[in-house]
């Protein structure tokens, strides 16, 4: 396919001017211009759905919103070939220890977008006592698209919001080339309830009475 | 007007039933005399005998479903059993046993009818009945090592706010509250006083795993060969399952030798929120059970709900109730062929056609109910709105205004000509195509009278040669008025599910030819019965309803105590109960056959866990 200048003229830096004739063979552009726009065009989400969501996501995927068109249709069941985890449905307990492995296993850059209510704050199923009341409470999100479920259209905003995001960041800053290893998020594990590991010092803090007063009534029977 | 559900045949019968029973265990039987509950209440040492007699001697050979009450102000659970008869259909029995509080333990049926396998464990998970002789009574939606049993009237969630909705505290002084706020740890947890971090162990799955070492005694002889047997997991995030369900498998070589499937992962505790709800706020909640059929969902719940408040429907919200569920049971059975062909290897493209005829009903459902997916449309008595007068499309051509199709000419269309294209269409490049026949035929064989054992309903019932559709068998909106066959297939492969969609595709094709002239004869009646209400009270009493939903028989047994909100709201998932089959489907099969065999099943995760 040969490419209009269109097609990349926001890749030019404007401040250069590029003679008229030589147009559409020359781009001049900044390092992290062409790294974030080649980036962005090209992030594979994680083969993986959840809930109800997943079937939007599915209905995405399909010919007639056709996500090809942001360079976002391969999509792998493995987190190491990954860009982008689509968080697509209601969390669980017994399912977020697994979330959080594969987020850990996800090779940066690495993406999160939350789609729909469920993933986002709880959703319909928030008070469940199995739910997780948002994902963002354990891995970090870029994007939260609304909707139960959100429409293919809304799910493509979300993916073209991302897209901005990346664009926007920066080689010289962006943490995965900065010194050292990047923390894995410890993984969260299934005791009388969901146990985050973070939360050790408050979980002994109230066995050790500060918070029983609360926990009386709330007590299982 | 007319009945909602028509009085079926046998009836008279399960008064013989009780005569019948009592006569053969004296004192052990007695009629429930509760006003509003119907059925026997069997005495639980006497369960297993009479279960067998029910089932042999009476004929009730399908147990569709077993529920359970908490009732703490008598001090007893209540486990509440609906069995059917498959051969002549029509209601069925209701049996129950009370056992105490304290000490709840009732004997297993398990040896009756192996189908109540998953459901006894669910029992034990939710509401701590002990049932004596399960073989593997282990926690099933939950994890071993979970605090309290959560479907206990006397068991509160961390976000817990009050008994029943609607909630007076969301908004004090108009300010919202976040449920967050009120926790000390900002999310949805909570923990036993006294429990401490410091030298706790988690318990693991040593007892999932504990159960996979033994061969069972099925499938070719293993033992022969000598090999090393490995214990492998699939799932739960896995392109092949569907969704997040996992199988713990023993394999051997590359034969499977047992197969547990674990499920929870998408628990999202639909029942319990269920009956805090008011009865109308369930209905938005069914639609993400089976979330491919919302609509079909939309419609069990309310016939379950009309017939205990003893609701009429008018003719139009009938017609129109049939028309969304079969267009419902097309697009999910356009799905579930796409999707097995995933299975197979033919990643996508055949998902894409199946998807692009989906999508186009999809249109409908969203210019009707104002939703593509979550549809919400049903409502007791009658339907949230009625069809719009057109479906608005996306412009096609540059400058073009957005288009409106005429909705009557885009059903018919539909109807007429696109989807019986479709179906041909499917049918020509797959029925006969080398690589699906020989992955399917002759795979994941499950006969006919196992498929009753196991209580497997719905498109695996009938492909084993089992001409059970409730649709005809226990008729409901106004199925009886429609001409169409009970599609039904012999062999129990996974080739025959395959084709049993295709040919339930097409009888509903059949109804909808007949639904559609009677939708223009009836344009512009009323579409609502009764009053429209957000509050709704069902006179006390105990109901167990079905429907002939695309994955099986979707049932609600429902307990109201005269309130606002259901006492009892127990959802019977077709999906769950038909994977009580799986493993004795794939064991002696290679690994890659149980995805095909799962796929033939066809299980949605949120309607598998709730
Ligand atoms: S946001 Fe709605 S559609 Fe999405 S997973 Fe949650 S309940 Fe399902």
């Amino acid at each position: 396919m040969t490419m209009t200048p269109d097609d990349y003229s926001d890749l030019n830096n404007p401040d250069i001017p590029i003679p008229d004739e030589l147009k559409s063979n020359i781009a001049i552009t900044t390092l992290d211009r062409i790294y974030n726009w080649s980036r962005a065009r090209s992030v594979w989400p994680l083969l993986f759905g959840l809930a109800c969501c997943a079937i939007e996501m599915i209905a995405t995927a399909a010919s007639r919103y056709d996500p090809a068109r942001f360079g976002m249709e391969v999509m792998r069941p493995s987190p190491r070939q990954c860009d982008l985890m689509i968080v697509s449905g209601t969390v669980t307990k017994k399912m977020v220890p697994q979330i959080v492995r594969l987020y850990n296993q996800m090779a940066e850059p690495r993406y999160v977008l939350a789609m729909g209510a469920c993933a986002s704050g709880g959703g319909p199923f928030k008070e469940g006592y199995n739910v997780v009341d948002g994902i963002d409470k354990f891995i970090p999100v870029d994007v939260y698209v609304p909707g139960c479920p959100p429409t293919p259209q809304a799910l493509l905003h979300g993916f073209i919001t991302l897209h901005k995001k990346i664009e926007g960041q920066s080689i010289m800053s962006v943490p995965w080339y900065k010194k050292g290893q990047s923390e894995a998020i410890p993984v969260p594990v299934l005791g009388p309830d969901l146990i985050d590991p973070r939360q050790g010092e408050l979980i002994q803090a109230a066995s050790e009475g500060e918070y029983s007063a609360q926990f009386e009534t709330d007590e299982n029977a | 007007m007319k009945e909602i559900s028509p009085e079926a045949t046998s009836d008279v019968k399960s008064v013989d039933a009780v005569e019948l029973l009592s006569r053969k265990f004296p004192g052990s039987i007695k009629p429930d005399d509760r006003k509003g509950y119907e059925g026997i209440v069997v005495d639980s040492s006497k369960l297993p005998e009479v279960a067998t007699a029910i089932r042999d001697e009476l004929g009730f050979d399908l147990l569709a479903n077993l529920s359970y009450v908490d009732y703490p102000e008598e001090g007893v659970f209540e486990v509440v059993y609906n069995a059917y008869n498959t051969a002549v259909g029509g209601k069925g029995l209701t049996f129950r046993v009370r056992t105490s509080r304290d000490e709840a333990e009732i004997p297993s049926l398990i040896g009756v009818w192996p189908g109540v396998d998953f459901q006894e464990r669910e029992a034990w998970d939710l509401m701590g009945i002990r049932f004596s002789g399960h073989p593997d009574l282990r926690r099933i939606l939950l994890w071993e090592g979970f605090a309290g049993h959560p479907m206990r009237k006397d068991w509160r969630e961390p976000f817990y706010e009050e008994d029943n909705k609607p909630y007076g505290t969301r908004w004090p002084e108009g300010q919202v509250q976040r449920a967050e706020m009120k926790t000390p740890y900002g999310m949805n947890v909570q923990y036993p006083g006294g429990f401490k971090l410091e030298g706790w162990e988690p318990e693991g799955e040593e007892a999932l795993y504990a159960g996979l070492g033994t061969p069972l005694g099925i499938g070719p002889d293993i033992h022969q060969i000598k090999t090393d047997q490995l214990i492998v997991n699939l799932g739960p995030q896995h392109p092949s399952t569907h969704g997040v369900f996992r199988m713990a498998v023993t394999v051997d070589g590359e034969t499977i030798t047992r197969l547990k499937p674990v499920f929870g992962y998408l628990h999202r505790n639909h029942e319990q929120i269920g009956e805090r709800n008011t009865w109308l706020q369930n209905m938005p909640f069914t639609d993400r059970l089976d979330y491919f059929s919302s609509l079909a969902n939309n419609l069990a719940y309310a016939i379950s709900v009309e017939k205990m408040m003893g609701q009429e429907i008018p003719e139009r919200a009938d017609l129109l109730r049939v028309l969304m569920v079969e267009l419902t049971r097309i697009q999910n059975h356009y799905s579930a062929i796409g999707f097995l062909l995933n299975d197979l290897g033919a990643f996508f493209t055949p998902v894409l056609y199946a998807l692009t005829e989906r999508e186009l009903i999809l249109d409908l459902f969203e210019a009707t109910t104002g939703s593509r997916m979550m549809c919400n449309y049903m409502r007791f008595g009658g339907l949230a709105y009625d069809l719009p007068s057109y479906i608005g499309g996306p412009a096609i051509k540059e400058g073009d205004r957005e288009r409106e199709l005429d909705t009557m000419k885009f059903i018919k269309g539909l109807v007429y000509e696109r989807l019986p294209r479709a179906t041909d269409m499917l049918d020509r490049y797959l029925t006969n195509n080398e690589v699906l026949v020989n992955r399917l035929k002759g795979v994941g064989v499950l006969p006919g009278d196992r498929a009753i054992a196991y209580s497997a309903t719905g498109p695996v019932l009938r492909a084993s040669g089992v001409p059970y559709d409730l649709r005809r068998a226990d008729p409901y909106s106004i199925y009886n008025e429609f001409d169409f066959d009970v599609a039904v297939r012999y062999n129990g492969d996974s080739y025959d599910r395959y084709l049993i969609r295709l040919d339930e595709v097409r009888q509903s094709l059949r109804i909808l030819e007949q639904v559609v002239p009677r939708l223009e004869e009836t344009e512009g009646q009323e579409y609502m019965g009764g009053k429209r209400s957000y509050n709704h009270r069902v006179p006390a009493g105990d109901h167990y309803g079905h429907a002939e939903n695309p994955k099986g028989e979707l049932g609600f047994h429902l307990v109201s105590d005269g309130g606002g909100n259901p006492y009892r709201y127990h959802v019977r998932s077709p999906s769950f109960i038909n994977l009580t089959a799986l493993e004795e489907m794939c064991v002696g099969h290679k690994v890659a056959d149980i995805i095909v065999i799962l796929g033939s099943i066809d299980i949605v995760l949120g309607e598998v866990d709730r």
